[in-house]
């Protein structure tokens, strides 16, 4: 497709390089610059944008993956849901392999739980349909790009009065997480690469906020090379003009007040509430709850399951990694007792992990 | 996991519409997106239409970019 080719011309990325390695002479100093976004992750690797990096200007990833965010209370919640009589547990396959405090949801598939993997929440919703006599859950993670989906499932769940159709809500949004990162000791972060897709569905002023409170800028990014190479130039351009600002490259996708639908259907269906970030902690409105007029959708509520303790893996550092302050490399497990035929921590487990990204595309 | 393919609008439907990418073709649900037209290009992410691709914005963009110095 044309507006995809365009944006990975060599000649183009060869001389967006130059003009990087230029403000890298010029700046001298360390730069970090993080992306909140697993997309952005693989791209980095994939496009081996980290390697034509100048020495000072450093990438790093933030928790910008749903699934590596996703605490390990939830999963222990997913599995004790997959064990009841008459439930099929539907979810997107990133899930599977996910580690919770004693097993992973293919663990308990091959043991025999009900278990399907699905591509969109309408396929969960339509599993249901079809099958009356059980009881369908669907597992809701993702940020705001994800979220308008399963808010509108859930809308044609009630305007059809389907009663066997639950969720599991994990879903989170974006830039509280950002700010919280920011306050943290010991990260450093210069500049920000926005997340394309999310803020297909938020905008541009969520991101105001944070470049007025921190003075840093935030620039919004498209997926291919030449997108990424760009907003890293516009963020260095940005920090030797001395300006903090929030730019918007992703004009062919992103509008600037964002999609006003989606939000709309999100508000109908969720409000905002604390939850935990693994890794991380817990971050004030930072997710989503079902609304009460929603509530029959709650799998926690109709199903009353009790999980009194969860436990995450010990050793694993995806913690610090998720906050930008150690790279996979730091790890011990890293490699050699952690990869992906047998992941340990969740950044390894999601295709969209850093510690995958890393074990694919980059060398020590 | 945010990823979003753009896919080109063969058919609209209502609430729906099938579009293809290449020889792959889904029923994609639409009803966050104004006036869908056959031959737009829509950003899909799991079955749901997130955005319109906006065309004289990819050519903008990419002629600024090419324009740095």
């Amino acid at each position: 497709m044309k507006y995809i080719q365009e944006y990975r011309k060599p000649e183009i990325q060869k001389r967006i390089i130059e003009e990087i390695q230029k403000y890298g002479f010029k700046l001298r100093k360390k730069i970090n610059i993080m992306e909140v976004c697993g997309t952005h992750t693989m791209a980095i690797g994939k496009y081996g944008i980290r390697k034509v990096m100048p020495e000072n200007i450093n990438l790093i990833s933030g928790p910008g993956c749903p699934v590596c965010v996703t605490p390990s209370n939830y999963m222990d919640k997913a599995i004790e849901l997959s064990k009841i009589k008459d439930v099929i547990l539907t979810t997107f396959g990133d899930m599977m392999k996910v580690p919770g405090s004693y097993s992973s949801l293919e663990r308990e598939r091959s043991k025999g739980s009900k278990i399907f993997v699905v591509y969109s929440p309408f396929d969960a919703l339509q599993i249901a349909e079809k099958n009356k006599s059980k009881k369908i859950i669907f597992l809701s993670v993702g940020f705001e790009t994800t979220t308008p989906s399963i808010a509108q499932t859930l809308k044609i769940a009630k305007a059809k009065k389907i009663e066997n159709f639950f969720i599991l809500c994990g879903n989170k949004i974006m830039p509280p997480t950002m700010e919280f990162l920011l306050k943290e000791k010991d990260t450093e972060i210069d500049g920000f690469i926005c997340p394309g897709h999310v803020s297909t569905v938020i905008g541009t002023e969520p991101y105001k906020k944070i470049v007025e409170k921190y003075n840093i800028p935030c620039v919004i990014s498209g997926f291919e090379p030449v997108d990424i190479l760009y907003t890293i130039y516009l963020i260095l351009k940005c920090i030797i003009e001395g300006k903090a600002e929030v730019i918007n490259e992703y004009k062919r996708t992103v509008r600037e007040k964002g999609n006003p639908k989606a939000r709309e259907v999100i508000n109908e269906v969720f409000d905002l509430c604390d939850t935990e970030w693994r890794g991380i902690g817990l971050i004030e409105n930072s997710g989503f709850k079902l609304k009460e007029e929603f509530s029959q959708f709650d799998a926690e509520r109709k199903f009353k399951i009790n999980i009194t303790y969860s436990k995450e893996k010990t050793g694993c550092i995806c913690g610090e990694i998720l906050k930008g302050k150690k790279k996979p490399f730091d790890c011990p497990l890293f490699e050699k007792v952690c990869n992906p035929e047998n992941p340990l921590g969740p950044c390894m487990v999601s295709s969209e992990g850093t510690c995958a990204a890393y074990y694919k595309y980059e060398k020590r | 996991m945010c990823l979003g393919i753009p896919m080109k609008v063969e058919k609209v439907m209502g609430e729906f519409a099938i579009v293809s990418l290449g020889k792959v073709k889904r029923k994609v649900n639409i009803s966050f997106i104004e006036n869908v037209k056959k031959g737009d290009y829509l950003i899909i992410h799991v079955g749901f239409a997130i955005e319109k691709l906006n065309k004289k914005e990819a050519e903008e963009t990419i002629k600024i970019i090419k324009q740095i110095k």
